[in-house]
C-alpha cells in the first residue's frame, strides 16, 4: 500500500467507529479547527454529559468545579504553535491549558493532541504519553482532537512492533486509540462516551515528510 | 456463581435459569448476532492461520514462564515497577492489601480483571475496610447488585435497562430515566469522582511483555487508563500465563482477541504501560507502581502435558457466545468464575473439585466452542479429561500395598498405636518416653527415645464448634501429621487456642492420612504418591485458603515432593501444586494472621533460644517468622550459631548413625546452653522429640517446647 492507500484505508476504519475524519492543510489550520469544535460545542451540558442529568450529590459538586469558561487542553504543542492558539483562543474567549490537567477532572472541552503514527489496517492512533498531561487531555476531554501527519500512517501493527518496543525500552505510557469511548454493557446497545471522549476528531496534515 | 451443593441444587438454578424470560431472549439474541457476524468481523484475515499462531505462540511461552518471569522483573524494576509474586489468590490478596495499607491507601478504584474476580479481591479488600468500586460500566453495576459477572467480556448481559435504572436511582438518590444513553452518562459523571477521590488503582492486564517488562490492556471504556493514571498508587493483578516474549506476540494476540470477544478490528483503547510514569498525585512525582503476578496453579498447569493448552486462553470469551447451553441459562449457572467452556476446566484447578463438580457434568460435547475458540484449545476434550478427574475425586482407585496397608487399615493403624500405648507401659515406666512403637512406617528400625503415645490422641479430642464462625475471612484445613495427633496432639491443642473464635475456619478433616514423608524416605515413592493423592482428595486445595501445618517435615513434603511424586499423572499434578502453594506453618500463619501478641509486657522476659527445623528453614524456607512471632509473644529471643544445624534426628538416620546424631545433638545443647535461654522454641514435633530427649538426658536447665505451646502457654 502506498501513502494515499493507507490515509485511505485509515480514513475510512476510522469512520467505521465513528471518529471523524478531516485533511487539512497546515498545522494553523488544525489549531483552527480545534478552536472553531470549541465555540460551536456548548459547555458541558450540551453533550447530555451528564450536568442536566439527576446526580448524586458528590457528583454534582466535581461538576460544579468545572469553570463555566469553555476550555482547551493542549500539553503537547511545539511553543510556536501554542503561541498561535493562545491568541486563537483569545479571541475566541475560551480557556487554554497546558498543564496541571488533574486539577480539570470535572471535564475539559476539548483535548488536542499530537499523535506519534496511526495504524491503517484499524483506524487506530498511537500517542506516546508518559507525560501525565498528555495522557489526561486525552481522556477526560469530552472531545479530543489529534493531529496526524500521513506520512505517519503504517498498514499494519507489525510494521510499528520495532517503535513501540523503542518505546518501552524505558518506563512509559502509550496509548492505541480507536474512535470514541464506548460501551455495549447495557443490553448490548452502543453508547459512546463513557469514561473517556465523547468524540474523536483526526486531522490528517497531507503532504509533509514522515517526522 | 454456581455454588450448588449437589446435582438436585444444581439442576433447580438451572431451571430458574430457563424461567428468567429477559435474560432468555437477550442470549438468544446475542448468539445469534454473534454467529452471524463472526465470518464478517474476521473478513480479510487469515483466521485458521492467526488462531494457530496464537496458539503456537502461547505454547512457547508457557513452556519457559521461568525464564519470561525473570526477563518481566528485571525490564519492569529497572524502570521503576515493583514486581511480586503471589502463589496462590489469598497470597496475592494479602500483597495487595499490604501495599494498600503501606501507602496509607483507603479508596481504591479498580478497572476490569478475571484474574481478581478469581482470587475474590473486592471481597478481600472490603472485609479490611477499603473502599473498592469497579468502574467498567457492567463491573459497577453487578458490583452494586452484589452479583459476580455472567459474561466474561460483556458481565451485565444478564441485566435490562429498567434493572439498571432501578439500580442507578437508588444509588444516586434520584429518579433516573431507562434511557440507555441517560444511564451510561449518569455512570460517567458518577465514577468521575471516584477517580478524582481515590488513591490506589487495581487493574488486570492481558499482557505482561517480558522483552521490556510492559503490560499491554485492552479497554473500550477508558477506564482502565483512568485507573492507571489518576491515582498516585497502581497494583496491576495478572497471571502469570499473560507472559509472553515480545511486542509481537502481545500484537498477534490483539489481532484476534477483540474480534473474537466483540467482533472489533480492535479495542477503543490498548494501554501499554512501563515501569512507573510521572504522575503528579504521587508525592515522589513518580506512579508508586506494583505488578502482582498470580500463579495459583496455573506453573503447574503449564507443565501438565494435557491441561497446559487451558494457559492459551486469551478470556475473549466466544465459547461461550456459541455454547448452546449457556446460550439457555446464562453465564451464573453456567460457570463458577470463568464462565462458559473454559470455566468448565479451570475451575477445576483454580478452585476445585467441589466448586466445578456439577458443572462438568453440564456439557453436550457439541464441540462448538472448539470451533470458535481464538486460541485453538481443544476444550471439550479437556472437558471430558476433567469430568474423568472429577468422577475419581481426586483420589486414586488402586493403591499400592504399603499405602494400601497404612490407609485402608487406618482405624487398625490407630488401634495398633494405642494398643501400643498400653503394650510399651513395662517399658517406659513413669517416663513419658517409650522404647518401641509399632514399625509399620519403620520396618525393622528399632525406633530409640520415642515418647510415650498420648492418652486421647488429638482425633478424638477435636471439638470444631469454637472454629466455626459464622462469617470467615479465611478457611482452613489444619493437616494434623501422625506425631502430633497420637503423640503430642496438647501442640495443637494450645496452638490452635490462639485461633479460635475469631475469624478462622478450622477444618479438621479426619481421613487425612499420613503425610507419607516416612515412606518417601523408605524409597517407597508409589506409596507416598498414593498417601499424597489420598490426602490432596480429602483436603481439596481449592475449598482452603491454607493447609495448616504445625509439624515442618510434613509441611515441607507436601510443599516440595508432594507435586513431584503426582507430576506425572495428567491434572494430578496440578492439583498437587495447587496444595502444595496452600501448605503454611504454624508460625508463619500466626504472623500472617497478625496473632500471637503478648497480652502483657512482663518486667522480666524470659530468654528463648530457638532452633530452626531443616525441613522448615531450607525445606520451607521459612527464616523470620519464628524469630519475630518470639519477641512479638514477649520472649527476649536470644540468638545462637547453630540455630540452623539439624538436630540430628533426620528422622531415622538417628537410628541408623546413633553417634553422628548424639554428637550433633550435643553441639546444639551446648549451644543453647551458652545463651542462658530458659525456653528452646522450634516448629516441629520431630525436632522437639529429639531436642527433648537430648536435655533431657543431659540434665539442660532448659525446657523443650514446640512453637505453638509457647507462645499459648505460660511463660516460666
Ligand atoms: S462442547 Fe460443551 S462446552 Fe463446548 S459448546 Fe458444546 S456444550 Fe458448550
Ligand atoms: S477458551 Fe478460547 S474461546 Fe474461550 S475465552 Fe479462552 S480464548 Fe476465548
Amino acid at each position: 500500500m502506498n501513502r494515499s492507500e493507507r490515509t485511505e484505508q485509515f480514513t475510512q476504519k476510522a469512520r467505521a467507529v465513528s471518529a471523524t475524519v478531516k485533511t487539512v492543510a497546515t498545522m494553523d489550520d488544525a489549531l483552527a479547527y480545534t478552536v472553531d469544535v470549541c465555540a460551536q460545542k456548548q459547555a458541558c451540558a450540551i453533550l447530555a454529559s451528564g450536568c442536566e442529568h439527576a446526580l448524586s450529590d458528590p457528583a454534582e459538586e466535581l461538576c460544579g468545579l468545572k469553570q463555566w469558561e469553555k476550555l482547551i487542553a493542549a500539553p503537547n504543542l511545539e511553543d510556536r504553535d501554542t503561541e498561535s492558539l493562545i491568541s486563537l483562543c483569545r479571541q475566541a474567549g475560551i480557556g487554554l491549558i497546558e498543564g496541571g490537567l488533574a486539577a480539570y477532572a470535572g471535564g475539559i472541552d476539548v483535548g488536542l493532541s499530537l499523535a506519534d503514527f496511526a495504524i491503517s489496517e484499524t483506524g487506530t492512533l498511537v500517542i506516546n504519553c508518559p507525560d501525565e498531561d498528555l495522557r489526561l487531555a486525552t481522556m477526560i476531554s469530552e472531545v479530543h482532537v489529534a493531529v496526524l501527519n500521513s506520512g505517519d500512517i503504517y498498514a499494519d501493527s507489525y510494521d510499528v512492533a520495532d517503535k513501540l518496543a523503542g518505546f518501552f525500552a524505558k518506563s512509559d505510557y502509550t496509548a492505541f486509540i480507536t474512535g470514541a469511548s464506548r460501551t455495549a454493557d447495557i443490553e448490548r446497545v452502543l453508547t459512546l462516551g463513557v469514561h473517556g471522549p465523547l468524540d474523536l476528531h483526526v486531522l490528517i496534515i497531507d503532504g509533509q515528510p514522515s517526522s | 456463581m454456581q455454588t450448588a451443593d449437589n446435582l438436585g441444587q444444581y439442576r433447580k438454578q438451572l431451571a430458574e435459569a430457563l424461567e428468567n424470560t429477559f435474560q432468555r431472549k437477550a442470549l438468544d439474541n446475542f448468539a445469534v448476532a454473534y454467529r452471524d457476524g463472526r465470518d464478517a468481523n474476521f473478513a480479510g484475515i487469515d483466521r485458521d492461520g492467526l488462531i494457530e499462531n496464537i496458539g503456537t505462540a502461547k505454547d512457547a511461552a508457557m513452556s519457559r514462564l521461568d525464564e519470561l518471569f525473570r526477563k518481566f522483573c528485571q525490564k519492569a524494576e529497572a524502570a521503576g515497577a515493583k514486581v511480586h509474586f503471589a502463589g496462590s489468590d489469598v497470597e496475592a490478596n494479602e500483597i495487595i492489601s499490604q501495599i494498600a495499607a503501606e501507602n496509607n491507601c483507603s479508596r481504591i478504584v479498580k478497572s476490569k480483571s478475571m484474574t481478581a474476580e478469581e482470587t475474590l479481591l473486592n471481597h478481600f479488600l472490603e472485609n479490611r475496610g477499603y473502599e473498592v468500586i469497579e468502574t467498567d460500566l457492567g463491573e459497577w453495576i453487578i458490583q452494586l447488585r452484589g452479583e459476580g459477572p455472567s459474561h466474561m467480556v460483556m458481565p451485565a448481559i444478564h441485566l435490562s435497562r429498567n434493572e439498571v435504572s432501578r439500580l442507578f436511582s437508588e444509588v444516586t438518590g434520584k429518579q433516573q430515566d431507562t434511557d440507555i444513553e441517560k444511564l451510561v452518562k449518569v455512570a460517567r459523571r458518577e465514577l468521575r469522582q471516584r477517580f478524582v477521590s481515590a488513591d490506589m488503582g487495581i487493574s488486570g492486564a492481558n499482557f505482561a511483555i517480558a522483552e521490556t517488562g510492559t503490560l499491554g490492556i485492552v479497554s473500550n471504556e477508558g477506564n482502565v487508563r483512568l485507573v492507571t493514571t489518576m491515582p498516585r498508587v497502581h497494583v496491576a493483578l495478572v497471571g502469570i500465563d499473560k507472559l509472553i516474549p515480545t511486542v509481537f506476540e502481545a500484537l498477534q494476540v490483539l489481532k484476534g482477541l477483540p474480534r473474537n470477544a466483540t467482533g472489533q478490528a480492535i479495542t477503543s483503547y490498548v494501554t501499554w504501560i512501563t515501569g512507573a510514569n510521572p504522575s503528579a498525585a504521587s508525592g515522589s512525582g513518580r506512579k508508586n507502581m506494583h505488578i502482582v503476578f498470580l500463579d495459583n496453579g496455573r506453573s503447574a498447569l503449564a507443565k501438565d502435558p494435557v491441561f497446559s493448552q487451558a494457559l492459551r486462553c486469551v478470556r475473549c470469551g466466544a465459547c461461550a457466545n456459541v455454547c448452546p447451553i449457556y446460550r439457555l441459562v446464562g453465564g451464573h449457572a453456567y460457570g463458577h468464575i470463568y464462565i462458559g467452556a473454559i470455566g468448565l476446566i479451570l475451575t477445576y484447578f483454580f478452585h476445585g473439585r467441589d466448586k466445578d463438580k456439577n458443572l462438568i457434568e453440564n456439557c453436550l460435547n457439541c464441540q462448538a466452542c472448539k470451533q470458535v475458540c481464538v486460541a485453538g484449545i481443544d476444550l471439550p476434550r479437556l472437558i471430558r479429561e476433567v469430568h474423568t478427574m472429577v468422577e475419581h475425586g481426586g483420589k486414586k482407585p488402586v493403591l499400592s500395598s504399603l499405602a494400601g496397608f497404612v490407609l485402608k487399615r487406618r482405624p487398625l493403624f490407630h488401634a495398633l498405636l494405642r494398643s501400643g500405648r498400653y503394650a510399651q507401659k513395662p517399658v517406659t515406666g513413669n517416663s513419658p518416653y517409650m522404647r518401641h512403637l509399632p514399625g509399620v512406617f519403620f520396618r525393622d528400625h528399632e525406633f530409640k527415645a520415642l515418647p510415650a503415645l498420648a492418652k486421647k490422641p488429638f482425633r478424638d479430642q477435636w471439638d470444631p464448634v469454637p472454629f466455626s464462625p459464622a462469617r470467615p475471612e479465611y478457611r482452613v484445613a489444619l493437616f494434623s501429621g501422625c506425631l502430633q495427633d497420637f503423640v503430642y496432639p496438647e501442640q495443637l491443642l494450645s496452638g490452635l487456642r490462639l485461633l479460635a473464635g475469631g475469624r478462622i475456619e478450622v477444618v479438621f478433616v479426619r481421613q487425612q492420612g499420613c503425610c507419607g514423608l516416612p515412606l518417601y524416605m523408605l524409597g517407597e515413592h508409589e506409596a507416598a504418591a498414593d498417601l499424597a493423592a489420598w490426602n490432596i482428595g480429602s483436603m481439596d486445595p481449592g475449598d482452603y485458603d491454607y493447609i495448616l501445618t504445625f509439624c515442618a517435615s510434613c509441611g515441607s513434603h507436601m510443599k516440595e515432593n508432594y507435586p513431584h511424586l503426582l507430576a506425572k499423572q495428567p491434572g494430578t499434578g496440578v492439583r498437587a501444586e495447587r496444595f502444595a502453594e496452600k501448605v503454611i506453618d504454624f508460625s508463619s500463619f500466626v504472623m500472617r494472621m497478625g496473632l500471637g501478641e503478648a497480652k502483657e509486657a512482663r518486667a522480666e522476659k524470659t530468654r528463648a533460644a530457638y532452633h530452626a527445623p531443616c525441613h522448615l528453614c531450607r525445606g520451607m524456607g521459612v527464616r523470620n517468622p519464628p524469630r519475630r512471632l518470639l519477641e512479638r509473644a514477649g520472649y527476649e529471643y536470644v540468638a545462637h550459631g547453630e540455630e540452623e544445624t539439624c538436630c540430628g534426628l533426620g528422622g531415622t538416620y538417628s537410628f541408623k548413625f546413633p553417634e553422628i546424631s548424639a554428637t550433633i545433638l550435643d553441639k546444639k545443647m551446648a549451644a543453647v546452653a551458652e545463651t542462658g535461654a530458659d525456653i528452646l522454641v522450634t516448629d516441629c514435633p520431630g525436632c522437639v522429640m529429639q531436642l527433648r530427649g537430648g536435655a533431657q538426658k543431659q540434665k539442660r536447665p532448659f525446657e523443650v517446647r514446640h512453637m505453638a505451646e509457647a507462645i499459648t502457654g505460660k511463660k516460666r
